[in-house]
């Protein structure tokens, strides 16, 4: 039943066995000195500036989260986009209610200031 | 074809780890991420079921569990953000309001 | 092709439908016109009060298979729309002067409240396991952040954040449990399924895990234990108006959606009788335990509210049977309505006592020598804490009956032995409220708040009245509120 997939189960075990003896060869192999200069995050000589793991502004996570609820209608508009011509009118004014629901969500956070930057 | 009790197994496995992971961790940020992914086991049940069924309802659910999960996020996020304001962790061990 | 929405659809859903549009247009009102909050609190109020009208409209009519058969107008789901739009009208008049006088009001906390009353109403109403889903997300997500409601108090916002984990945890387990039984009858709109398992097609070992998975999430809203432990701390850091709208009307919801599956759909899966069996018991016993070592009135309050679910699930555990089914679910309708009386009018008692939010007023100690300054405000205590116990003629003496009357009917003599012995420790703790409101000197201070007193005063003269005159026929009621699909 699965044997059709055994090319695939060879080729992942061949492309990891692969990956892993490059990694390991150039360990054993390849000479090693390290400098502080050579350590540094960016190889380009760059010097990073404060900790990587800083804090985000809030605003940052406010938008995201806008962008999320927003962008998750397309999940119900693409099939809806699809069958459009079919459904006729019908469709269209269910669509329409359905932005209209959106609306007053974006009105609201739109009145409430969350799309402010600052 | 790969039969559904894999799949089915696969999810099994992944709401298991969600649920263990509840349990165990501490991170409030972390426990929310087991949530999702037992959501998504369930998600990943109710697609392989829709594909042996051939059945397009299964697949129809799963559109609103993601949209659920978004708002939930939303509200959950928004939560963490405001205890974090409060209490500077969201750690679970810091929580110690409520007693009785 | 699709069929298009009828007016007949809409008709069915009519209550709803009005609420989500009201809703909406006071959310926009709120933030663009309303200068004065109190504005929004009526209006919303209004609402309520067109959707009861609208939903005692729609008692009498034969059931209805709507929207594709996505949601069902029945009796029953009627008789809890009905339920409902009530009890978000006393939510309402519980929680603005609250909100008002700790500075906690906001327009949104009313338009959250109507959209998760719309979300209850739809568990009243599921036919199909996408709605079930939905409609508990819908009365869920707005309680997490009414609960939060009164940040930054660090208690509210740790409730909020401990009611969302683990109702977000219950979601889990219920969307993998619709999942499975999905996936053991082969679609989702309940009536099929119904024909799917009379036909004997269902995957029984699927079928019963997924049941399981599903208890598992609704047992976690309607709190027995083991899914309880949030509760005590939820009602606890809450706003007290939000814990006692959650007391009375999440574990309403939870019910709602409990019997239609259990006792229309999965009858077949009887194995999960002893798992019912365990889960009644032990609600009863550890939600009466607990409560006794309670010092504050809204633990007691939140361990009291366990326990009964617990007595509510033990007439449930009768769900296998074919011809017990419609006797629990009247009996289990008509104890909530006993339960919803007095959970509300209990709570406002507390509101009217609470000092400051969250702060003094809310120990029991606080509850001394009442009798003598408020002795209207007392005396409705009184018959909320004796309803709550069972003692006659109050409303919750036939709850209790009618419940225990079922439990014995299908042959657990040993949890109705349970039930009637946990009521006996459950005096215990009610009476000393009784007790200290009546025999100890104290000076409690009591707000003048004419609305909430009046809600209280409402509900103990409706929870004695009732009692006294019109419980066989609010019975005889509850009977005909049947679960069917069409």
């Amino acid at each position: 039943m699965l044997w059709q997939y055994v090319p695939i189960a060879i080729m992942l075990v061949l492309s990891m066995g692969l990956a892993a003896l490059i990694v390991a060869l150039g360990h054993l192999v390849g000479p090693s000195r390290p400098t502080h200069r050579k350590m540094i995050p960016y190889e380009s000589g760059m010097v990073p500036i404060g900790p990587g793991m800083r804090r985000q502004p809030i605003r940052f996570y406010r938008i995201a989260m806008l962008f999320l609820l927003f962008d998750i209608e397309v999940v119900f508009l693409l099939p809806w986009a699809v069958v459009s011509r079919k459904l006729g009118l019908f469709g269209f004014i269910e669509a329409l209610i359905f932005i209209a629901i959106l609306l007053v969500g974006y009105l609201y956070a739109w009145k409430g200031g969350a799309l402010e930057w600052e | 074809m790969v039969p559904t009790s894999f799949y089915i197994f696969l999810a099994a496995l992944l709401f298991t780890i969600g649920a263990v992971a509840v349990l165990v961790r501490r991170n409030t940020l972390i426990i929310y991420m087991a949530v999702e992914l037992m959501l998504n086991s369930a998600n990943l049940a109710f697609v392989a079921f829709a594909r042996q069924f051939g059945d397009i309802s299964g697949q129809l659910f799963v559109f609103f569990v993601i949209t659920i999960a978004a708002a939930e996020v939303a509200v959950g996020l928004a939560l963490i953000v405001t205890i974090f304001h409060t209490k500077h962790s969201v750690d679970i061990d810091a929580m110690h309001e409520l007693k009785g | 092709m699709t069929v298009p929405v009828t007016w007949q659809d809409v008709a069915a859903l009519l209550p709803e439908f009005f609420l989500v549009v009201w809703a909406s247009a006071l959310l926009l009102l709120d933030v663009f016109w309303i200068r004065e909050k109190r504005t929004t609190a009526w209006l919303s109020a209004l609402g309520f009060v067109v959707a009861l009208v609208l939903a005692v409209g729609q008692m009498g009519r034969a059931p209805l298979l709507a929207f594709r058969g996505m949601v069902i107008a029945d009796a029953f789901s009627v008789f809890l729309v009905a339920l409902f739009a009530l009890s978000g009208l006393v939510g309402i008049l519980l929680a603005q002067d609250y909100l008002a006088r700790n500075g906690i009001e906001r327009g949104e906390f009313y338009v959250l409240l109507m959209f998760s009353v719309v979300g209850m109403m739809l568990m009243a109403r599921v036919a199909d396991l996408v709605m079930i889903f939905l409609a508990l997300e819908l009365f869920s997500l707005p309680l997490y952040v009414m609960t939060g409601f009164a940040r930054p108090r660090a208690d509210s916002e740790e409730a909020a954040l401990k009611y969302f984990l683990l109702g977000a945890f219950a979601s889990g387990f219920m969307a993998f449990g619709i999942a499975l039984v999905y996936g053991a009858t082969s679609t989702t709109s309940l009536p099929h399924m119904v024909d799917v398992i009379q036909a004997g097609e269902a995957d029984l070992a699927l079928l019963t895990a997924g049941a399981a998975l599903v208890l598992t999430g609704l047992g976690f809203k309607i709190a027995t234990v083991p899914f309880h432990m949030w509760t005590p701390d939820v009602y606890h850091g809450a706003p007290s108006p939000v814990s006692g709208f959650m007391a009375a009307t999440a574990k309403m919801a939870g019910f709602a959606a409990l019997l239609r599956l259990f006792v229309l759909v999965f009858p077949v899966v009887a194995d999960l009788t002893p798992v019912l069996w365990a889960l009644a018991a032990l609600s009863m016993v550890l939600g009466n335990v607990a409560a006794i070592a309670q010092r504050n009135i809204k633990r007691l309050l939140a361990y009291s509210s366990i326990a009964h679910a617990g007595y509510m699930l033990s007439a449930a555990v009768a769900f296998a049977d074919p011809h017990l089914g419609p006797q629990a679910v009247a009996a289990i309708l008509f104890y909530l309505v006993a339960y919803v009386l007095a959970t509300f009018g209990a709570w406002g008692v507390v509101i009217l006592l609470e000092r400051r939010i969250g702060q003094e007023g809310l120990l029991l100690e606080d509850y001394a020598g009442l009798s003598r300054q408020y002795p209207g405000l007392a005396a409705a205590m009184a018959v909320f804490m004796l309803s709550f116990i069972g003692v006659p003629p109050t409303l919750g003496f036939f709850g209790k009956f009618y419940l225990f009357r079922v439990v014995l009917d299908a042959g657990f003599v040993g949890l109705a032995l349970i039930g009637v012995l946990t009521s006996l420790v459950s005096a215990y703790y009610y009476l000393r409220v009784v007790m200290l409101m009546y025999m100890k000197p104290g000076e409690p201070i009591v707000r003048r708040e004419p609305r909430v007193q009046a809600t209280v005063l409402a509900a103990a003269a409706l929870t004695l009245f009732l009692g006294l005159t019109a419980a066989s026929s609010l019975y005889a009621w509850a009977t005909e509120a049947i679960l069917r699909f069409g």
